[in-house]
């Protein structure tokens, strides 16, 4: 999408590959590892995946799209996450949810900001009902939302 | 009752005892009781996966229902098939495919072809119960052979199988989970994108409308109804031994006059014979093979005439290349020689001709759009139809196919050999060569015409032949790309001493082609080849070179094989096909 792979990912690649690559039941580690040099997995590298394990490419996009750990186009360096649970949606998450969307300038499917500065998405439930409407950037939650607080928090990651 | 027999066990389905092997599953055991237990994921010549639940039965004692696809029977196990529970989950799991699938039946290419809609039918579903969200997909249209529409893919994932075990390409998996859970290649590419051969075995199993080929019945009905045109239709040797399935007929049964008569019904202005090319391409490819271990040319050398192959060797081992006799397979030399040849001998202006071809194949559809094949100056094949799309020809018409008396095909282009009749089987390319090459080396006549040992349904046949002098040919014959693979695997290796190898796609070679009618097994398949064998037997003439028609085109304007005119028209190249995802 846009991103550029740095030729040293790619060599790091294949030494996983090569560590791991002709080993049965390796492929998810595989697939997470990977997720971890690219901070995505991208077309290319599950070409080269798909080429060095042996695993048919579709057999290998089936296995992504399936769990959603992974990911196919590029993640912003903040993850936000908008709880829609019973709770959080009782008290407003819908609003929360767009006002982050509107604050992001996220239109329709999108996800992710163009600058890469942030994924917005949308989890069933954080654990933390008491604090509901909540949300998580990164590791840090932040609760008893109303709409205004939005842009406050978003902009301590900025 | 303790007798228990090491392979055997005895399981009650409905109240009925019976004795099954141990291996057996609850749906083959019920099949021996004269149950056909309704199922849709399940096809008997794929891995089991039993996804699709729809053969749900009540196994006594256990927790739930299970799918007696996969379920295995053991000692003393007692099954209902047909309880209250079983009929009204088993609809209930249909009526839960049916809320996310089209209501169009009626319009449907698949109508009455249609396993999903058997089912319906056979379980009495008469209204839709369930109204929800429906899946938005796009149909894939972007290639000439194969239509993929995932609206009406209800994720059996047979195609998944059908890919991978029988062709190795795993073009397709299941992808995303529940709602959006769809069956597609990888990326969601279109089937021109990645490297699918076209060879349409998953047409064959797909139970649905998800996966048909490519129809182009209305084209060739408008090239038919234009008074400008003079239109000629070629017909591959599979045709004949398939099309009778699609009215009724026993599988082997061959319908060759009944068929031509068909297509005069249907306005063709010829009727030729692709077995007709068939012999004019073991002339070309019979020389060429000569040649080649004459001059030391690269070996082994390997059949061009399955257009699934071509692809597969295009897309994936572009390096086999040089490997690949440079004949065009029937279909192209027929489309070069009838624009030629016949146009001349006829005096038509070749501008007016639509060749036509009817084949049991959906990759001839993007075999007669390859850029190489117009060296006639024109398209050599405009339309090919398969020989499914034949007989929704014919039923349009509403002629009454088994009733048709028989025709014979048109001269010059419908005289042809046993040699080309057998070219529908895998190993029958080999044997018509054979037939050929070794009259061509020796100069000594054939004493046995039959080469048993490349003939059958094993997935890998090896055979040699002793031409004499202490020369000696040896020959390999696969169908299936996976066992192609392997044997492209032991060239690679160094380890094949073959002179020749032929390969085709499809199981059972083009008789169990992607075109071909539903359904089709490894019975079917057998029948098919059979009729083969027995209508080459009943031939007149059986060896290429003798057919007439045959000596005639090269003694008055072929030239000689391999000749410059021969070059020209009948050879072909191929090259690699960049940019699709492997």
């Amino acid at each position: 999408m846009g991103e550029k792979i740095a030729e040293k990912d790619m060599v790091r690649l294949d030494e996983l590959l090569a560590d791991l690559g002709s080993q049965r039941g390796t492929l998810i580690p595989i697939l997470q590892k990977s997720q971890e040099i690219f901070g995505y997995l991208p077309r290319e590298v599950l070409v080269r995946i798909s080429e060095k394990t042996g695993s048919p490419l579709s057999r290998i996009y089936g296995v992504v799209t399936f769990y959603s750990q992974f990911h196919l186009k590029p993640r912003g360096r903040n993850i936000v996450r908008s709880c829609q649970g019973t709770a959080c949606h009782v008290r407003g998450a819908k609003g929360i949810l767009s006002e982050l969307k509107k604050e992001l300038g996220l239109e329709g499917e999108e996800a992710t900001t163009k600058d890469l500065g942030f994924t917005l998405e949308t989890v069933a439930c954080i654990g933390c009902c008491g604090l509901a409407p909540v949300i998580m950037v990164n590791d840090e939650t932040h609760g008893r939302l109303v709409p205004d607080s939005v842009k406050g928090i978003l902009d301590q990651y900025r | 009752m303790s007798s228990v027999n090491e392979t055997t066990v005895k399981v009650t389905i409905d109240g009925q005892e019976i004795s099954v092997p141990r291996s057996y599953t609850i749906l083959q055991a019920a099949r021996l009781v004269g149950l056909n237990i309704p199922h849709l994921c399940y096809h008997p010549e794929l891995a089991r996966e039993g996804n699709c639940r729809v053969c749900l039965v009540e196994v006594e004692g256990g927790r739930s229902l299970v799918a007696s696809c996969v379920y295995p029977v053991n000692e003393g196990m007692k099954v209902h098939t047909n309880s209250p529970i079983v009929r009204e989950t088993r609809k209930t799991v249909v009526e839960l495919m049916l809320a996310n699938h089209p209501e169009d039946c009626l319009f449907c290419v698949k109508n009455q072809h249609c396993e999903l809609q058997e089912i319906a039918a056979d379980l009495g579903i008469r209204r839709v119960r369930f109204h929800g969200e429906k899946r938005v997909a796009e149909k894939d249209e972007n290639n000439p052979s194969i239509v993929r529409d995932p609206q009406k893919c209800i994720l059996c994932t047979r195609c998944v199988r059908a890919c991978s075990e029988r062709q190795g390409l795993d073009i397709f998996s299941s992808v995303n989970r529940g709602f959006n859970s769809i069956v597609e290649p990888a990326f969601g590419l279109g089937l021109d994108e990645v490297a699918c051969s076209y060879c349409g075995q998953c047409t064959t199993v797909c139970p649905t409308a998800a996966l048909t080929e490519k129809d182009d019945t209305q084209i060739l009905w408008d090239a038919l109804a234009d008074p400008d045109k003079f239109v000629v239709v070629q017909t591959a040797p599979s045709v004949r031994i398939g099309l009778g399935e699609e009215f009724g007929m026993k599988s082997g049964g061959i319908v060759t006059g009944k068929m031509v008569a068909a297509l005069r019904r249907l306005g063709f202005d010829r009727v030729f014979d692709t077995d007709f090319a068939a012999d004019l391409t073991i002339m070309e490819e019979g020389h060429e093979l000569l040649h080649r271990i004459k001059t030391g040319g690269v070996m082994p050398m390997m059949t061009s005439c399955s257009p699934g192959w071509i692809n597969f060797v295009e897309t994936v081992h572009p390096d086999m290349i040089p490997h690949l006799s440079t004949a065009k397979s029937p279909q192209g030399m027929f489309g070069a020689t009838v624009k030629t040849y016949f146009a001349e001998k006829a005096g038509i202006d070749p501008a007016k001709i639509v060749s036509v071809s009817v084949m049991p194949c959906t990759a001839k559809k993007w075999e007669a759009k390859r850029p190489q094949l117009c060296d006639s100056g024109y398209r050599d094949v405009d339309i090919v139809i398969t020989t499914r799309e034949f007989a929704r020809m014919i039923k349009q018409t509403g002629a009454d196919f088994m009733n048709l008396s028989e025709e014979d095909f048109d001269n010059p282009m419908g005289v042809s050999s046993g040699a080309g009749q057998i070219f529908g089987a895998t190993g029958g390319v080999m044997e018509a060569a054979l037939r050929t090459a070794y009259e061509a080396y020796t100069g000594k006549t054939l004493e046995n015409l039959d080469f048993i040992g490349v003939r059958g349904l094993a997935g890998i046949k090896e055979a040699s032949v002793d031409m004499g002098d202490g020369v000696v040919l040896k020959v390999a014959v696969a169908h299936t790309l996976r066992n192609a693979e392997k044997l492209i695997e032991k060239i690679k290796a160094g380890t094949a001493d073959y002179h020749f190898i032929e390969i085709m796609a499809c199981p059972g070679g083009c008789l169990g082609g992607g075109g071909q009618p539903y359904p089709t097994d490894t019975e079917i398949r057998q029948a098919r080849m059979d009729a083969i064998y027995n209508a080459d037997a009943h031939m007149k003439y059986r060896k290429s070179h003798e057919n007439p028609a045959i000596i005639e085109l090269y003694d008055t304007w072929m030239g000689k094989p391999l000749g410059e005119r021969a070059h020209h028209l009948l050879h072909t190249h191929f090259k690699a096909w960049e940019g699709r995802l492997k």
